[in-house]
């Protein structure tokens, strides 16, 4: 985390330089300004992060008292008794909604950066016939809305009676053509021809170069795609929606909704549903704060050009 | 970019000549082969499906599949529930989109200004919404503007936010709420990328931060901006997962809200063909206000 800070801080070193050395020349960027400025920051502070601690104080309180008591301060902690209730409720099943969710979005997001990133690495390194042609599909299939392609996949995999089966989400979600462009780009730039032919002089192959030393030289990009496929896929809804019925095979975000839908029925559910949301948005934000040297890197990689 | 230069030669040629062929086929395929299977594929089955009508031998008999033309298409355009969905959304990404990235340039020229103290925290601050998914975000902000559960009561007691009038933009606001911080980011690092000897000389002319934001770093932007844009279209077409949470706040939120809500609600009555050649419409309307923004932002910039 200190080297991620210190990197984009030294990116922006040039910034604050030029911010002192305005200092002498008089009030330019007088108190008005900077005081109009912290204010709109402050106060769209206030705007983003309010509903997490509104979040996080309701998932500390029981059903009867997130609707009485002050709904931004704690009343009851009672958030270890929830998260037991939670991981209770009908024998584990947020538990294995969780599970599913790693394995979707963890696994599913692990397999299409590593299959993007060869095809990107293929499509920047090698000459080769149809090399434009599926450099353009892709770029096409960038554009392509996934939730378009949701109906027709669940009209195929019932033909095949994959519905309502762990791969009928899985396999869909494995493939990433912003995950091939994004790659493309940085590896054009990273992976440079002089050191892929000091390789082939060493005698290795084709295959093992790209697995020892170019994979490393794209990991920025590669972090990137895995995290942006990832958030892609925990953030699926509508293949869950149209292809899964049984709840054991909800990932957590949907298996929430479901609950979510219920409460009319079952008003107790809902200090779970809070809790439940508690829990899953921490993974994310977590690898998002954790790995942001690496996917701001790549972000901007992709932005500018 | 380069294919001027590979296409050229004979193609026979090139091919026996091409080297790693092998290597190139291992990097390739597995994601051809899935791109074709859970792309072109389902692509094609779409616009196939589209193209049918159920015919059914008198009022009991067996449904047969028939080529209909482009019959299925002609209903999409005379299905109220459809185009209006379409309508809503194009009324919510017109105000909601330039809303949204207009915050997120302020943020991210404030961000780049000598005027702000702490701004590694506001950068965080500021994207952590967008760690939260949409369904997520969705319980969270139907929570908050109930009547029963909001910490602002005072304000929600008053005003109906999940009322036909009002939910439409409630759903701007958890959109606005999750993806502001993202676009904040994609223009920051576009605007770090700028040298600071572009604007040197402005300030040493006496421009302040406004001019020198409005007249040199604006422009300079303006491709991230763009793209951000584009994506934010897509998005609002594609919306599904927040309007289908507000369902269990809202009984103004109908089945048929989103143009995504009205292919799911069509492909359950069944009628699979209408909600294919729905889903068509939806990719094809996508694709061209994406292209044609694309072209028209493109087009400014030249002149």
């Amino acid at each position: 985390m200190s080297t991620a800070l210190e990197s984009t801080e030294s990116k922006a070193s040039s910034h604050s330089v030029k911010g002192r050395s305005r200092g002498p020349r008089g009030p330019r960027e007088n108190v008005m300004s900077r005081t109009v400025a912290m204010v709109i920051m402050g106060a769209f502070t206030l705007y983003f992060l309010v509903p997490i601690w509104w979040l996080v104080i309701a998932g500390s309180k029981d059903t009867g008292s997130i609707l009485t008591t002050n709904p931004l301060w704690f009343a009851d902690f009672q958030m270890f008794q929830n998260i037991g209730n939670l991981f209770a409720y009908r024998d584990g099943v947020y538990l294995e909604w969780l599970r599913n969710s790693a394995l979707y979005a963890g696994v599913g997001g692990a397999v299409a950066t590593l299959l993007a990133g060869m095809c990107g690495y293929a499509l920047a390194k090698y000459r080769f016939r149809g090399r434009e042609m599926i450099f353009n599909a892709v770029l096409g299939g960038v554009l392509v809305p996934a939730t378009a392609l949701a109906l027709p996949l669940f009209l195929i995999f019932s033909k095949v009676e994959l519905t309502n089966t762990f791969w009928a989400v899985f396999l869909p979600s494995i493939v990433s053509p912003f995950g091939v462009y994004l790659t493309r780009i940085f590896a054009a730039s990273s992976v440079s021809d002089e050191l892929l032919e000091a390789a082939r002089l060493d005698g290795a192959g084709e295959v093992r170069t790209f697995f020892t030393v170019s994979i490393k030289l794209m990991s920025p990009a590669l972090i990137t795609v895995f995290l942006f496929q990832f958030v892609t896929i925990w953030n699926n809804f509508f293949l869950p929606l149209i292809m899964l019925r049984d709840e054991s095979l909800f990932p957590v975000t949907f298996g929430l909704y479901s609950w979510n839908t219920q409460l009319n029925q079952i008003p107790e559910l809902r200090s779970l549903v809070l809790i439940g949301a508690l829990i899953s948005i921490i993974p994310l934000i977590v690898a998002f704060l954790s790995l942001q040297k690496f996917w701001r890197s790549g972000l901007s990689a992709g932005a500018v050009k | 970019m380069s294919a001027t230069q590979t296409l050229p030669s004979a193609p026979k040629r090139a091919a026996k000549r091409t080297p790693h062929k092998r290597a190139i086929a291992i990097f390739v395929a597995p994601f051809a082969v899935l791109f074709i299977l859970f792309y072109l594929l389902p692509i094609g089955y779409a616009i196939r499906q589209s193209l049918l009508v159920v015919e059914r031998d008198g009022t009991f008999g067996a449904p047969t599949e028939v080529f209909g033309g482009l019959s299925q298409y002609a209903l999409v355009f005379k299905d109220n529930a459809f185009i209006d969905s379409l309508g809503r959304m194009l009324a919510f990404g017109a105000v909601q989109v330039p809303v949204m990235l207009g915050l997120a340039l302020v943020f991210a020229l404030l961000l780049d200004s000598p005027l702000l103290r702490g701004k590694r925290f506001f950068r965080l601050a500021f994207f952590v919404p967008y760690a939260v998914p949409g369904v997520i975000a969705a319980i969270m902000w139907g929570n908050l503007f109930s009547p029963r559960l909001s910490p602002f009561k005072a304000l929600t007691s008053n005003v109906d936010f999940l009322g036909a009038d009002l939910v439409l933009w409630s759903i701007a606001n958890v959109v606005t709420w999750v993806f502001v911080g993202y676009n904040m980011l994609i223009i920051y690092s576009a605007l770090l990328s700028i040298p600071t000897e572009t604007y040197e000389a402005a300030r040493m002319d006496g421009a302040g931060q406004f001019r020198i934001a409005w007249s040199i770093k604006i422009p300079l932007v303006r491709p991230a901006i763009v793209l951000t844009a584009v994506f934010s279209i897509i998005g609002t077409l594609q919306l599904l997962a927040e309007p289908q949470v507000f369902q269990s706040f809202s009984s103004a939120v109908t089945s048929s809200f989103t143009p995504n809500m009205t292919v799911y609600a069509t492909a359950s009555v069944p009628n699979s063909n209408l909600a294919a050649a729905m889903s068509v419409v939806l990719a094809l309307i996508t694709f061209v206000l994406s292209f044609s923004f694309l072209k028209f932002t493109q087009r400014k910039e030249a002149r």
